[in-house]
């Protein structure tokens, strides 16, 4: 019995000494490297968020100036991943779901051509993608002067594709018309306009992700038992129906945690945008500590907003979960 | 036989799967005679610039990589000397097969890969044996590539080990310590931690005392690595029956032996194919160091071709390329990894 007790004691203390040494290594850390600031003359310290930023933001939901403070400069990035993450996801969910149904369909050319395309974009990096999709849509596109309709409306570019935008009367809640955009001889006007870059980072990611979705989806089906699917058929439900009301609800189960790994992943990436110059959170803060040197407080900040961003997710998903797992006995 | 009338059957049972059939042929063919017209039958091979500015969109100019193929390859490597990482490049992917074979997985494999990597590094950096001396500012190509992959692998492996068992340690302290850890770096993006390696540290090192770039963004990668590898030996971890553990220290195993030879052997066999697939996954992520200035493969290309007006006009050909070379490594390791995963299976479960 005193040997266990001493074993305990034993144990404490080398706790004790393992988080004193990780506190000490860490506190050591932060008062050398404000040493080596102050030695070098940089400054330090956040309130540089206040002041006027000295770049302009060329897209997104929430207009920046130059001259307009770094916080809100931080904030449009924010803006900004978020504008180009929620559809990029939507895109993945669905065309991944839809793959991933096609690499077990009861068709040969439809499983060749799903396990074609899973194969091929899951084992190219992602920024390699992301670079030749931009190169193609900023210089092998024709010039704007001779933009593709592609229907009717939309019009794409090398400067972009143009979508009709509905359009409100000042003063009124619901719009009350479509916006629909015009080639001229000099480019295409009215509309929404959406950048090469936004298209680039979207399209990219969505269809990168949808890869790595599809194989999920996949093997949610399959971990579905074959008795159940045979249940079904001889209830003489239609394959649809089978899909549907048997299949996916149950494969719904194994799905939704590696699917909340996925989309968690897809928000991440959304920082090589920075790569193709898509004004995202991670490219606001490269261009900051470029201009201001504070280093280590945009890096802290970017690093503080996707952790965040992460653990929302993941929370949010981990609700969705538990609403879909089984209850009581498994 | 039989798979050819069950082909039969899903190609034309019905009048919508003869439909569907008949409209997905016509795609595939409309697709691939327009892809056979363009890389093949207008495509211009020679390295003649103008030749291909006269062909244009109609075919490919696969001769910006029989111009281009050394500096995509190699990087900024002096040219004379671009036989040593070829070399070098040769000798690891020897090693890399050899160890790829589960019977050579002996105790005779660690040192052959230290003696693989003192030759690499020898090799790539010269300054001995009579080879001019090469800094790793214009180490760059597939070479970077590669050894970016497999030495942060390296450095990750230990790390995350450590860090999956103190994530099960019976220690509070060590349990949360790790697990902070894991979750922390799983919850940043990778070019957050190279940006930190690349342009922080410096910033905090006493001048005159400065590691290397590559030696940062080493870290930086294995770092971050290592926290998604900790979570795949965890699973591996937890897989194995409790039971293993009683019975081990019923026959008189301490705490640690138990975990050295009954448990990590078995865990660690469960997860080689999952960890074969964070090898792709690494090799993939090495891409974005070029975004802080190393010239591995993707930064190369850029290199090669963004600076040279004859040829910039050619980059898809050149990302074509690029994508091919990243398509066949991380295609064979995955195939890899099936083989493996049916080969190590035991049948028991």
């Amino acid at each position: 019995m005193k040997g266990a007790a001493s074993g305990r004691w034993i144990a404490w203390v080398v706790q004790a000494l393992l988080l004193a040494a990780i506190a000490g290594g860490a506190v050591w850390l932060v008062l050398h490297a404000l040493g080596v600031l102050r030695a070098r003359g940089v400054q330090s310290g956040f309130d540089f968020l206040l002041d006027p930023a000295g770049f302009g933001i060329s897209e997104g939901w929430l207009d920046f100036e130059s001259g307009q403070p770094y916080w809100r400069a931080f904030l449009a990035g924010l803006i900004n991943t978020l504008r180009a993450a929620v559809p990029a996801s939507i895109f993945a969910v669905l065309f991944g779901t839809l793959l991933g149904i096609g690499r077990i369909a009861p068709h040969v050319l439809v499983r060749g051509i799903s396990s074609a395309y899973v194969q091929t974009l899951r084992n190219i990096p992602l920024l390699v993608q992301l670079l030749m999709l931009y190169f193609a849509l900023t210089q092998l596109l024709p010039d704007s002067t001779e933009a593709i309709e592609l229907v009717r409306g939309a019009w794409l570019s090398k400067d972009g594709l143009t979508i009709p935008w509905p359009v409100r009367e000042a003063g009124a809640w619901w719009p009350s018309h479509f916006d629909w955009p015009e080639r001229s001889s000099f480019n295409v006007t009215g509309g929404a306009a959406l950048s090469p870059e936004y298209l680039t980072v979207v399209i990219g990611l969505g269809a990168y992700t949808a890869a790595f979705v599809a194989e999920i989806v996949r093997a949610g089906i399959g971990s579905v038992s074959q008795g159940q699917k045979l249940a079904a058929q001889a209830l003489g439900l239609t394959p649809l129906q089978q899909l549907r009301i048997v299949v996916l609800p149950q494969a719904l189960r194994v799905i939704v945690p590696s699917l909340t790994n996925q989309l968690l992943s897809l928000t991440k990436n959304s920082s090589l945008a920075v790569a193709v110059g898509y004004p995202e959170l991670m490219s606001i803060a490269n261009t900051s500590f470029n201009s201001t040197g504070r280093t280590f407080e945009c890096i802290a900040i970017i690093m503080a907003v996707y952790l965040a961003l992460s653990l929302s997710i993941s929370g949010l998903m981990n609700f969705y979960n538990a609403r879909v797992a089984l209850r009581g006995w498994q | 036989m039989n798979s050819r009338i069950a082909w039969r059957g899903e190609l034309f049972g019905s009048p919508i799967r003869s439909l569907l059939t008949i409209v997905l042929l016509a795609l595939l063919a409309w697709i691939g005679v327009y892809v056979f017209d363009w890389a093949l039958l207008h495509a211009v091979f020679r390295p003649d610039a103008e030749a291909c500015r006269a062909v244009g969109h109609h075919g490919a100019c696969w001769g910006v990589i029989a111009e281009k193929w050394r500096p995509i390859l190699f990087g900024r490597y002096p040219y004379q000397d671009q036989w040593r990482p070829a070399v070098a490049v040769t000798v690891l992917t020897a090693t890399t097969l050899l160890s790829a074979w589960p019977r050579s997985w002996r105790a005779w494999l660690l040192p052959l890969w230290l003696l693989t990597l003192v030759v690499f590094v020898v090799l790539m950096r010269g300054g001995w044996l009579g080879l001019a001396y090469v800094p790793t500012s214009r180490w760059g190509g597939l070479p970077l590539t590669i050894s970016l992959a497999v030495v942060s692998l390296a450095l990750a492996f230990p790390l995350a080990l450590l860090l999956a068992l103190g994530r099960r340690s019976r220690w509070p302290v060590v349990r949360t310590l790790s697990a902070t850890y894991i979750e922390l770096v799983r919850g940043v993006p990778l070019i957050s931690v190279l940006f930190m390696a690349s342009f922080l540290l410096p910033l905090l090192w006493p001048a005159g005392w400065q590691p290397d770039v590559l030696v940062r963004v080493l870290a930086g990668l294995a770092l971050f690595v290592a926290a998604y590898l900790a979570e795949i030996i965890r699973g591996g971890l937890q897989a194995v029956p409790r039971g293993q553990t009683d019975v081990a220290m019923a026959l008189g195993f301490g705490r640690w032996p138990v975990q050295r030879d009954i448990i990590l052997p078995q865990a660690l066999r469960l997860v080689v194919p999952a960890l074969t697939n964070s090898v792709v996954g690494t090799l993939k992520d090495t891409s974005l160091v070029t975004i802080v200035g190393l010239f591995e493969l993707t930064g190369a290309l850029g290199l090669a071709l963004g600076g040279d007006t004859t040829w910039r006009p050619f980059y898809l050909e050149g990302y074509l390329f690029l994508a091919a070379v990243y398509w066949v490594m991380c295609f064979s390791l995955s195939r890899y990894s099936a083989w493996l995963e049916r080969r190590l299976s035991t049948g028991h479960d």
